[in-house]
This record gives C-alpha cells, sequence and structure tokens, in this order.
C-alpha cells in the first residue's frame, strides 16, 4: 500500500507515494538516486547507512521511510556547501581517513554528530563514538586523525 | 629528481568518495533493470527431492524463477585457477561447482534457485512461497575429521574428501634426524581458525545483454575484471570473449574475496540474455557471510627443534587445510605454494619440512584473503619461536637474532636459497627487529612487567615475518599449477597536449592506485600530476588484465607501466632529435624536456607528443602517435618483510585482554607514497589483530554457520585498538624497475602471532604455563586458561 510522505533532503522538498515497509536507506539510494548513502549489512550494525535525521546521526537502514514524513535529513551528498568541502570531508582527505570509501558517508555522518555535542573529543571518545561504524580498510588509525583534524578546523 | 615519488600526495580519487559519488555496482542502476534474489540451501548436506516454483511464479511482479534444469548441462559451473597434484603425481579431485544446485547441496548458502522480479523485495517474498523437499544427510566442517575414513561424503563420486595430499622441503626421515638429535624441541597443535573477509561492500553483479550488438555487460564488485570475463566466458557459458564487457567500478574493498569468479556473475550474465533484461544481484550480509569465500581454516601440529645454542635444526609441520565444499578459484593455491613456501621465515633453519592434507566439508569455500597462505606460515612460525623461548628460558628476541638469515642485498649478493622452493630477493632483518625493540623500549618495559603488582597481567609478543608478493613469474606459479600467467599490462597513451592517459590492469579497491600510479607517471615524464589520469576496471577501456591481489599491483603493474613510459621517452627522444636537429644520443631528459647536452636547445614534452599527431615535419621511418603498451612478467616474487610486537594485559579477574600497544617495523622496499603504505599496514593490522582477539567463522556440527551477521560475528570496531606505532626500513626490490615490494598483505601477516605471544607471555609471567589459546583469545578463553 502506498503512503504519501513529505521529506526535506538536503535541503530540497520530496514528495511521493511509497510503500510503507520501504526503509528511509532505500527510499534515498532507489526513490532519490542518492547512492552516496551505502548498505552494508542487514542488522543496522555496520553504520554505513548513518544520515542526520533532523540534525541527529541515524542508521538509515532502521527506520522507514514513512516514519521520516515531515522530517529534515541530510546525506553525504548534502555536506559539502557550494563545492566547498565540509571540514569533515577535508579532514578525511589530508589524513587518509578513507581507502575503498564504502563506510566513508556514514562515518563522516557519526563524526560531525560528534563533533556537535563534543567539539573537543578525545582519541578514546572518538573511538568510542565510532562503535557502531564498521571499516574495514584503515583499521581506524587515519579515521581518528581524520576527525581530529576536523575538531581542531572547527574550533 | 622526484617531485611526487616519496612524498605523501594526497589522494586523487578521494573528493567522489567524500562527496557520495563514488559509483560502485549495486549504484548502477540500467532501463528495464531486473533484480534477482537467490534461494539458498539451508542444510549443509541434503538431496533436492522436489523443488515447486508454481506459486511464487504467479506473484505479480515476478519476472522469472530458474533452478538448475534451466542451465543446460554443457554448463557446468565455476572452474578451479590452480591445480596442484597428489604427491602420487594424480591431478587434484576436482568436482564441478554448479552455478544452480540441481540435486545435492552440498553447504549451507549453496544456490538453489534464482527469483527475479521487479523489485529485489518482490523477489524476496516470492521466495518465501518456493517449496523445496530435502532429504537431510549429516555433514562434516572439520578438516581433519574430514579425511577420516567414514566420514560424510562431501562428493559422493569421489572415494574420500580428500582434494589432494602435498609435501615440500627436505625429505622427512632427514628432518626427522635433525629433531632427534635437537637439544630442545617445541611441538604445537593449533587451529589457524576461518575468518570472514567482510568487505564493507556486500558483493554485486548486473548481467546486461544488449541485441543490438549481440554483446554482454556485466559490472561486477571485482579486484580481477579481466580474468572474470576469461574464466566466465571460456569455462562457463562458452561465451566469444569479445562479446563481453566486465566492468569492476568502484569496489569497496576485497581483501582477497573479490579476487574470484562466482557464480552470481555466469548466472546474471547467463540469464539476462534468456530475459531481455539487465539482472542485478547484491548481497545481503547474510549471504555475504555464507558466500564470500572464506579464510584460513588450518588445522596443524608443528615441531621445531634447536641446538644447545638456540639454532633450529629443524622444522615438521602437518596441516590438514578447509577448501570448503567445491574449489575457488584459487583455494588449492593457498595452503600449497603460498604457505608452504613460507616457512623458511627469516631463519636459517636447514631441514624443514611441510605435509599438506586439504579436504573437502560441508562448508562454504575457503580461499585467499589477505597475506593467503603466508599469514598462516607466519603465524606457525612465530607461535613456536615465541614458545620455544619461554620454555627454553631465552629471550624471544635473541632467539630471533641468533636465527636470522644474514642481510643479503640480491645484487652484489645472490638472493638467498630456502630450502622451500623459493629464492628470496633482498633481505636485512636485523634491523627491522632493532628498531621495533627500540620503540617499545624492550629493557624498561621487561621490568615494568617484573614489577607489576597491579591485578593484571602485562605481557609481549614478538613476530618477525617475510611475505612473498608481487605475484608473480608466470613461469614459475605455471610450473606450480597456476593456470594463468600472473604478468601485468599497461597501456600509456599521450594525448596530443601532453596530457597522459594510462590503462592499467591493476584494480583499485582502496589502494588508491589512482594516486600513487600518477606519481610514478608524472616523475618519470617529469609532468604535473594533474595531467595524469589512471584508468582501470573496464574490459572494454584496458586490454587486459590479471588484477590486484597478492600485493602485485605496484610491483608487477607499476613495473608495466614503467616500461610503457620507456617506450614513451624512447620514441619521444627520436622526434626531440629531429625537432632540435640534433642526435637523440645527444639529448637528456629532465623537468618534461629534453634538452641537447651542454646547451640551452630544448623541446617540451607537450611540443614532442603535439608533432607525433601533427607530424608535418616527423623524422623519417617514424610511426606517428606516443601511445605504448606493455606486459611485465616478473623474474621474482618479491619479499617485504618486518617485526611485529604487540603489548597485552589481561585483567586476572575476567580473563579481557586489552591491547595496549602495537608496533609494527615493515620493509616493503621502496615506498611511492608513504601515507598510503602506512594506511595499508594500518588496515591489514586491525585485520590481523582481529584474528586473533575477535573474529572466527563457527560452523555447529550440522554446518549451520552459527555466526553469520554483524550482530554474531565479532568484527573489530574503532575502541578494540590503540593507536598504531609504525615505521619502516627501506631494502630495495632488486628486479623490479622501482624496487618496490608491496605493503598490502604485511600488516595481517605479520600481527596475529604477535598478539597471541603477547597473551601466552603474560599467562607464563602470571604462572600459567599454557601453551596455546584458541583464536579468537575470547576473555572466557583466557580465563579459562588461568584455571589450570
Amino acid at each position: 500500500m502506498a503512503n504519501k510522505i513529505s521529506i526535506n533532503v538536503n535541503g530540497k522538498m520530496h514528495t511521493g507515494a511509497i510503500e510503507a515497509r520501504k526503509l528511509l536507506s532505500d527510499y534515498l539510494r532507489e526513490d532519490l538516486s542518492l547512492t552516496g548513502t551505502h548498505i552494508g549489512c542487514d542488522t543496522s550494525s555496520c553504520g554505513a547507512c548513518t544520515i542526520h535525521l533532523d540534525g541527529k546521526a541515524v542508521k538509515s537502514c532502521t527506520i522507514l521511510a514513512v516514519q521520516a514524513d515531515g522530517c529534515s535529513v541530510t546525506t553525504v551528498e548534502g555536506l559539502a556547501t557550494n563545492g566547498e568541502l565540509h571540514p569533515i570531508q577535508e579532514g578525511f582527505k589530508e589524513e587518509h581517513g578513507l581507502q575503498c570509501g564504502f563506510c566513508t558517508p556514514g562515518m563522516m555522518m557519526t563524526a560531525t554528530d560528534l563533533l556537535k555535542s563534543n567539539p573537543n573529543p578525545s582519541e578514546q571518545e572518538i573511538r568510542d563514538a565510532l562503535e557502531g561504524n564498521f571499516c574495514r580498510c584503515t583499521g581506524y588509525h587515519n579515521i581518528v586523525k581524520s576527525i581530529q583534524y576536523a575538531a581542531k578546523k572547527m574550533a | 629528481m622526484t617531485k611526487y615519488i616519496g612524498k605523501s600526495v594526497k589522494r586523487l580519487e578521494d573528493k567522489r568518495f567524500l562527496t557520495g559519488q563514488g559509483k560502485y555496482t549495486d549504484d548502477i542502476k540500467l532501463v528495464n533493470m531486473a533484480y534477482a534474489y537467490i534461494l539458498r540451501s539451508p542444510y549443509a548436506n541434503a538431496t533436492i527431492n522436489n523443488i515447486d516454483i508454481s506459486e511464487a511464479k504467479a506473484q505479480p511482479g515476478v519476472a522469472a524463477i530458474y533452478t538448475g534444469a534451466d542451465i543446460p548441462e554443457s554448463i557446468a559451473g565455476v572452474p578451479c585457477g590452480w591445480q596442484v597434484n597428489f604427491k602420487n603425481g594424480d591431478i587434484m579431485k576436482e568436482p564441478p561447482h554448479p552455478l544452480l544446485v540441481r540435486k545435492k547441496v552440498r553447504h549451507v548458502g549453496d544456490g538453489v534457485v534464482m527469483i527475479v522480479a521487479d523489485s529485489r523485495a518482490i523477489a524476496k517474498d516470492a521466495s518465501e512461497l518456493i517449496d523445496i523437499d530435502y532429504d537431510i544427510h549429516d555433514a562434516v566442517t572439520d578438516p581433519k575429521k574430514a579425511a577420516e575414513p567414514g566420514a560424510p561424503l562431501v562428493h559422493e563420486e569421489l572415494p574420500s574428501n580428500v582434494c589432494f595430499d602435498w609435501e615440500l622441503g627436505n625429505p622427512k626421515d632427514e628432518v626427522a634426524a635433525a629433531l632427534a638429535s635437537a637439544a630442545h624441541v617445541t611441538e604445537l597443535d593449533f587451529t589457524n581458525q576461518r575468518v570472514v573477509p567482510n568487505a564493507m561492500e556486500p558483493r554485486s553483479a548486473i548481467g546486461h545483454y544488449d541485441t543490438a550488438y549481440d554483446r554482454y555487460t556485466l559490472h561486477t564488485s571485482t579486484q580481477n575484471p579481466h580474468l572474470t570475463r576469461l574464466l566466465m566466458c571460456a569455462f562457463v557459458l562458452g561465451i566469444p570473449e569479445h562479446k563481453v564487457r566486465v566492468v569492476g567500478p568502484d569496489v569497496g574493498g576485497g581483501f582477497g574475496s573479490k579476487i574470484f569468479h562466482y557464480t552470481e556473475e555466469a548466472l546474471v550474465t547467463y540469464f539476462s540474455k534468456i530475459l531481455g533484461r539487465p539482472i542485478k544481484w547484491t548481497a545481503d550480509r547474510s549471504e555475504a557471510f555464507l558466500t564470500d569465500a572464506h579464510g584460513r581454516d588450518h588445522v596443524t601440529n608443528a615441531k621445531m627443534g634447536f641446538d644447545a645454542n638456540g639454532k633450529i635444526v629443524a622444522l615438521q609441520a602437518y596441516t590438514y587445510a578447509n577448501m570448503g565444499a567445491y574449489l575457488s578459484t584459487f583455494a588449492p593455491a593457498v595452503p600449497t605454494y603460498l604457505h608452504g613456501t613460507l616457512l623458511q621465515g627469516l631463519y636459517t633453519t636447514p631441514k624443514i619440512n611441510v605435509d599438506v592434507t586439504a579436504t573437502f566439508t560441508h562448508t562454504n569455500a575457503v580461499d585467499a584473503y589477505r597475506g593467503a597462505g603466508r599469514p598462516e606460515a607466519t603465524y606457525l612460525l612465530e607461535r613456536l619461536l615465541d614458545l620455544a623461548a619461554l620454555e627454553m628460558k631465552v629471550d624471544p628476541a635473541e632467539l630471533r637474532f641468533k636465527n636470522f638469515i644474514p642481510a643479503f642485498d640480491g645484487v652484489t649478493q645472490p638472493g638467498y636459497q630456502t630450502q622451500v622452493a623459493l629464492q628470496y630477493d633482498s633481505g636485512n632483518y636485523e634491523p627491522v627487529l632493532k628498531r621495533a625493540l627500540e620503540m617499545v623500549g624492550y629493557e624498561a618495559f621487561r621490568q615494568e612487567q617484573a614489577n607489576q603488582t597491579n591485578g593484571k597481567l602485562l605481557g609481549i609478543g614478538f613476530s618477525t615475518y617475510i611475505e612473498a608478493c608481487g605475484i608473480a613469474p608466470s613461469a614459475v606459479v605455471g610450473a606450480l599449477g597456476a593456470r594463468a600467467g600472473l604478468f601485468e599490462s599497461a597501456q600509456v597513451t599521450v594525448q596530443p597536449t601532453g596530457k597522459v592517459s594510462v590503462y592499467t590492469g591493476s584494480h583499485s579497491h582502496g589502494q588508491g592506485h589512482e594516486t600513487t600510479f600518477a606519481q610514478v607517471v608524472a616523475d618519470k615524464l617529469g609532468i604535473p600530476i594533474e595531467d595524469v589520469e589512471i584508468i582501470h576496471g573496464d574490459s572494454d577501456r584496458v586490454a587486459f588484465g590479471m588484477g590486484t591481489y597478492g600485493s602485485r599491483s605496484l610491483a608487477v603493474g607499476g613495473s608495466a607501466i614503467v616500461k610503457s613510459l620507456e617506450k614513451v621517452l624512447e620514441k619521444g627522444a627520436k622526434i626531440a632529435a629531429h625537432l632540435l636537429e640534433a642526435s637523440a644520443d645527444d639529448l637528456e631528459y629532465n623537468d618534461g624536456k629534453w634538452t641537447v647536452k651542454g646547451t640551452d636547445k630544448s623541446v617540451a614534452f607537450g611540443d614532442v607528443s603535439l608533432t607525433a599527431y601533427v607530424p608535418h615535419n616527423y623524422p623519417e621511418g617514424i610511426e606517428p602517435g606516443l601511445d605504448f603498451s606493455s606486459f611485465y612478467d616478473p623474474t621474482n616474487f618479491t619479499y617485504p618483510f618486518g617485526a611485529h610486537i604487540a603489548i597485552v594485559e589481561i585483567d586476572k579477574e575476567t580473563g579481557a585482554i586489552k591491547l595496549k600497544r602495537f608496533i609494527a617495523v615493515d620493509d616493503v622496499g621502496n615506498v611511492i607514497n608513504p601515507m598510503i603504505v602506512d594506511g595499508q599496514i594500518h588496515g591489514g593490522l586491525a585485520q590481523g589483530i582481529g584474528q586473533a582477539l575477535h573474529e572466527g567463522a563457527m560452523y555447529d556440527e550440522d554446518g549451520q554457520l552459527i555466526n553469520g551477521s554483524y550482530m554474531d560475528y565479532c568484527m573489530p570496531r574503532a575502541d578494540d585498538f590503540p593507536s598504531f606505532e609504525i615505521d619502516r626500513t627501506v631494502t630495495p626490490c632488486p628486479h623490479n624497475p622501482l624496487g618496490v615490494k608491496g605493503a598490502g598483505e604485511a600488516g595481517t601477516i605479520g600481527s596475529t602471532p604477535a598478539v597471541v605471544n603477547a597473551v601466552i607471555d603474560a599467562l607464563w609471567k602470571g604462572g600459567h604455563e599454557v601453551k596455546d589459546i584458541k583464536m579468537p583469545m575470547t576473555p572466557e578463553r583466557v580465563w579459562n586458561a588461568m584455571q589450570d
């Protein structure tokens, strides 16, 4: 059964009819072609699909698209402004925080949420905040440094 | 002059990944595309009596449902790319691996029915309406038990579950005699447990048949597009190779698991023509756990003998290697030529014998996983050495210094001939361990350990490893059973304006080739790095390639690029000489221009390239254009090495392990981009440490993978690691033009035994003289070890 929803994604309103069971992650990827949000598991463990829902980091595979009706969503595609990289994107580039790039969008969305609530996190606080985001390439070493870079830049 | 080589140039490919514009296979949407879901066996060993698809087929939105009966008998299944022979010379057992099973399923996850529908959700829903009647049989999952008489047979047409047996090194009686006369023998029985590669991008494949051109396109998350095309066309589907394009677009990690040609690739390709629509299949994570080729899974007994001075006199190893139910592409090579051949390690051991029995079990296939055989060899050697040091009450670092092969550069001194077939290219082993000890502050640590009073147990573990990379000289691997050459190709196309397109057969899925290779090209041509583009992963754009694995990309693929660059410069010099009215011998090339030696007369690279394509004023007898292809076949493997040290602290009350420090000093030869090499080491360490502390695929007696999801399989997380402390030494490779050895697997190969050794060391210091703790070393296992 189709359900009508209106969602603001990266500053743009999207209105449409979708199946009630559709996950927000699938809605973003399939209906809006925002494929920067990745799907790495079926158990809401890996964090590759992390987005911001009304400003808070959320795994978009844990909620239905209909639950996001009337909400504001930011995906990785909405991080940069006018072609200028967000400090977290710059941090990941400068500190080699990505290799294959698959976990990167989710990592950056989690990291920006962390920096909002804790602008100057310790290494341990960063590592703790990332416990819901898996990376298989970097050993997390440079991801931690990337987030520290962004924290400094945003201070 | 090097402007880029040796510098930590920021990655040129990053921007698309940082802005969500990376294009992975599942991101691709084709017109009129249908979606496949594969219904898999829930049983490890069962006979299919009947498959009823009638109800599912009638569902709205279901386009087609295919079973094994829809695949012609002529398509037997996916092939194995490496042949190992039995000790008696017989060819290994190589039963077919069907695309969809008709009669008998052999592991949980074996594909039985493919449902194709207008959406993935519809396909999945329909799969629940399919009724398959199975007769369930007993299963065997352990590689050693599978070899016992009376074990349930995986392939009933075979006499036993043994795929092959194999032996390498000195005669067993010589090794036995040396062990018998040894002053001390350390013996260890252990399991190198099965792990799941877990690339973050699940595998995905899209098959598309274009009627207009009678041509197929396969997009697939592969490390190896050309080999996939070759195997699928020539050995599975019988489609002419020139009628198939295989694209490996952005790929979200591989770690070995995406080297191989998988059934799903052939299924979507084959049925896209029959259905008349593109078909996409994407694994969910549970399917990835069940079907991505796993790694390791060795059951081993090993003995190492020492003389009274602590010199190793002999090594005997017996290993049972699990192949799984079917032979994956390179599976037979892993426990043999990538494992047995590395048992010399860094040591002068004069007598070595390794005996391997590979068996089929009712489990998912096992194949190359980051390191592939070399981590198993390193684990074997390094566990024995640290344990021997504890048993003989000598220092584990001293024991290694005593046994290291003396330094040799491979240029003025010959390579080192091992007892197990290989000839090491160059090596200087003492400095890596010395540097690692310095970084640890070894003496101070031992004091701290001796004086510890906080209710915890401190331990230190060592691992000094060697690996064989730059895979590989084609003739050598051919003699060892490879059914493919392992060269690499590269085309360098200089555009008229002097911009350079490089087409490489290597495939980047995180390694940063678009940067590293561009650094090499820009420096060799003396042009800005922005003028270079690296193109890979598309069989229509890159003429041929052998893909990326075995830390081979720079050593083999990079060398092929250098060969083409040399041809560009050689031809360019002839054109420049003509323009300068000089002899080519009188020219020198520097900073992007040819200059007549001793004068200020010069012509720039861009002027020469333009002349090559607008050949009005042009030397006689020379073809227009500036475009060269090369194939590079290495003369030897490369041999990176290093020293890893782990420091752990064990909570006596709970058995919990805290990894306090991890020090890695690696020698990967020359380094083009230190930042990228460091990143490769970091990631490798996390995977190796993950095996020691967290990971392990667990099959129960019925052959169920009981931890086949991220809720159950412990993936290493950010808070499981300290920041790594790494450094390197540089011993150039003497036989390739860049002097590089490869860095992709070093971290994984060295790190696992260092962590286990550290835990064993801590336990001995606490009075618990245990020889082994099973990996992953959970708190429960460690706690139990302290109760004895």
